[in-house]
């Protein structure tokens, strides 16, 4: 262990610097990781810290990381900001643009767009972040597996992984929620099910580069079990890159929910999503373009959030690809 | 060379097998039967009815053999008949829809290599000045966006307020203009993206200096020496390229009435129509992996630093 934790960092310029306000490295977890970490100022900083520092100067990535910050919070409390229920309809007021009353208009069916629209954040999001944790629970475990393990059970899973990379991945996202039926449980059932692959490449492209270094030789010598060099040695190092991969996986899984619900395979009505929203909206183009417009603006500023702060995210981690 | 090439087409066999098989299972491990009525609510078949239909399309089989009958057809080209549009087959189908999709994708593929190049070059050689803001700025939103919401935009801008384009259709080449542009922009940002990060390193490497040194102009060291080597990289994306235009088109075409695949696409897909899913799923399949087999050895032959 203790040789994994100080392998790369502590270097000798450190007392050169400046005093700073930076921990001093060696703490559990936070030690200093890669090249990146080193070759940036030789500071005894740790690589999550820099990581941070590099995110919080890049201005796009914090804009986004503010807007998405927001539309957890609107997805959250969704319940106390919805001025109407998004099932109440009010026939009186069909397809109405932008009022008092109703800041969005009211749609096809009399409904308030504007709670319509907080209920449908709530969707994304859910959609958004919960792929991602059962992408994460299926991918890594897999491609750690057949990295670690090697020989014919790495054989065996890689070709699955081909094939199933070979499948156009929309394609396979339509055909298993058409066949399954719409609603949120199996949006996230189709996305696990194909966007487990791509980290699980990830994961295991790492393993396979970590597992023949020295720290890992280190405290296999000083007899640590195979599972324990993978789970505290191996895996923590190939963090970083699994990290950018489910940032970039989030406003995929995003998409998706929209692009399902915008063919009308993705969540039931009457619970509100936006991709949904718009592709009821699409016959009203003409008459009735906020039906239309204003979940498109939602989606459009939602996607290009999570795709500036996951740009910035790679960016920091990693500093040469920029 | 040679023996990669051979043992990647042989590659394809597999592949496609178990394409078939995945989406096969897939169809029939869910609920729900294609003789289930179609809209929601309405009467069921009478139990004999059913019966007779499912004998009519051998879906009263065991599973193992309707996949084997399946593929024995399907390795002579035929699909059978389509669940949903009965008078006609999935073949005759696909011979009308897949050519206009192959020629919406290709017009967007065009567009898209050449606006991404464009973008990515202007961002390069203008690094961290206002073109390569521009560019990025455009790069990013063409990834993120989905084409649906562009879709929306453009209708609204080019055929209400502006009316330039109609909204729909495919009888004259102005009807192609919107759908094209939505279809590319995405591929378009990809390459853009990736023609910068390329572009930026090959500036910075020994032979372009040299390039400058012995006194060239900019423009011969940017277009003969920088960029040449710059493209390599970019070949390998048009693999997943192919893939974004070829599922981009469903929601394309059904948004400005294209009668390519993508509509027959989903259509199919809800109606349960297993011919027509299998034969679609297949096609795209089969269109990518070949693209993907081509892009590789196309790879392998442009750089001669890559052993395959």
């Amino acid at each position: 262990m203790a040789l994994s934790t100080r392998e790369s960092g502590s270097s000798v310029e450190g007392g050169l610097t400046p005093p700073s306000d930076a921990s001093p490295v060696g703490l559990r977890g936070q030690s200093p990781r890669s090249e990146a970490a080193s070759a940036f100022a030789g500071r005894p900083t740790s690589l999550w810290r820099d990581a941070w520092r590099r995110l919080l100067r890049n201005k796009l990535a914090v804009a986004g990381g503010v807007v998405v910050i927001l539309l957890v919070l609107i997805a959250v409390s969704a319940d106390f900001l919805a001025p109407y229920s998004y099932t109440k309809t009010n026939f009186g007021r069909l397809n109405e643009g932008p009022t008092r009353a109703y800041p969005f208009g009211t749609d096809q069916l009399g409904r308030d767009m504007l709670s319509r629209m907080i209920y449908g954040a709530r969707v994304s999001m859910l959609v958004g972040l919960g792929a991602q944790v059962i992408v994460v629970l299926i991918g890594v475990p897999i491609g750690a597996l057949a990295g670690w393990v090697g020989g014919r059970v790495d054989t065996a899973l890689t070709r699955f992984i081909d094939v199933m990379y070979a499948f156009p991945r929309l394609l396979f996202v339509i055909l298993v929620m058409s066949m399954l039926g719409a609603g949120l449980m199996n949006i996230f059932i189709a996305i696990g099910l194909t966007g487990w692959v791509g980290i699980a490449r990830q994961t295991r492209a790492q393993v396979l580069a970590l597992r023949q270094k020295e720290f890992v030789e280190g405290a296999r010598a000083l007899g640590a079990p195979s599972w324990r060099l993978l789970i505290r040695h191996v895996l923590p190092n190939a963090l970083s890159p699994i990290v950018v991969a489910v940032t970039f996986g989030i406003p995929e899984a995003i998409f998706t929910e929209a692009a399902l619900s915008f063919i009308g395979v993705g969540i039931n009505p009457p619970t509100p999503s936006w991709g949904q929203m718009v592709g009821e909206g699409q016959q009203y183009l003409r008459s009735a373009w906020h039906l239309c417009v204003v979940p498109s603006i939602a989606i459009a500023i939602t996607m290009l959030s999570f795709t500036f702060l996951g740009d910035g995210v790679r960016d920091a981690l990693d500093p040469r690809l920029k | 060379m040679v023996q990669f090439a051979i043992s990647r087409v042989l590659w394809l066999i597999p592949t496609l097998l178990a394409m078939a098989l995945v989406t096969f299972l897939v169809m029939h491990a869910t609920p729900g039967s294609p003789l289930d009525p179609v809209s929601e609510g309405a009467n069921p078949l009478s139990p004999e009815a059913q019966r007779n239909l499912a004998a009519h399309y051998g879906l009263d089989r065991p599973l193992h053999e309707q996949f084997v009958i399946f593929l024995r057809n399907a390795v002579q080209g035929d699909f059978g008949n389509s669940f949903v549009y009965r008078t006609r087959t999935v073949r005759e189908i696909l011979a009308d829809t897949f050519p206009v999709s192959l020629l919406l994708g290709s017009m967007a593929l065009v567009l898209a290599v050449a606006g991404g190049l464009a973008l990515g070059i202007l961002a390069a050689v203008y690094q961290n000045r206002s073109w390569d803001y521009v560019s990025v700025t455009l790069a990013t939103a063409g990834v993120a966006v989905p084409n649906f919401v562009l879709a929306v935009f453009f209708i609204i801008l080019f055929s209400f307020i502006i009316p330039l384009f109609p909204t729909g259709g495919w009888d004259s080449p102005r009807n192609w203009v919107l759908p094209t542009i939505t279809l590319a922009l995405a591929p378009m940002g990809i390459i853009a993206r990736f023609t910068r990060a390329s572009m930026l390193e090959v500036i910075r490497a020994d032979y372009t200096l040299t390039a400058r040194a012995k006194g060239l102009a900019e423009a011969p060291v940017i277009f003969k020496h920088a960029l040449k080597n710059a493209l390599i990289p970019i070949v390998t994306l048009l693999g997943p390229m192919f893939a974004a235009v070829g599922t981009g088109s469903f929601f394309v075409e059904s948004i400005y009435r294209v009668p390519g695949m993508g509509r027959f696409f989903v259509l199919s897909m809800t109606g349960r129509d297993y011919p027509m899913i299998m034969a679609v799923v297949l096609t795209y399949g089969a269109f990518l992996a070949i693209m993907n087999l081509v892009v590789d050895l196309a790879y392998g032959a442009l750089d001669p630093r890559i052993r395959l």
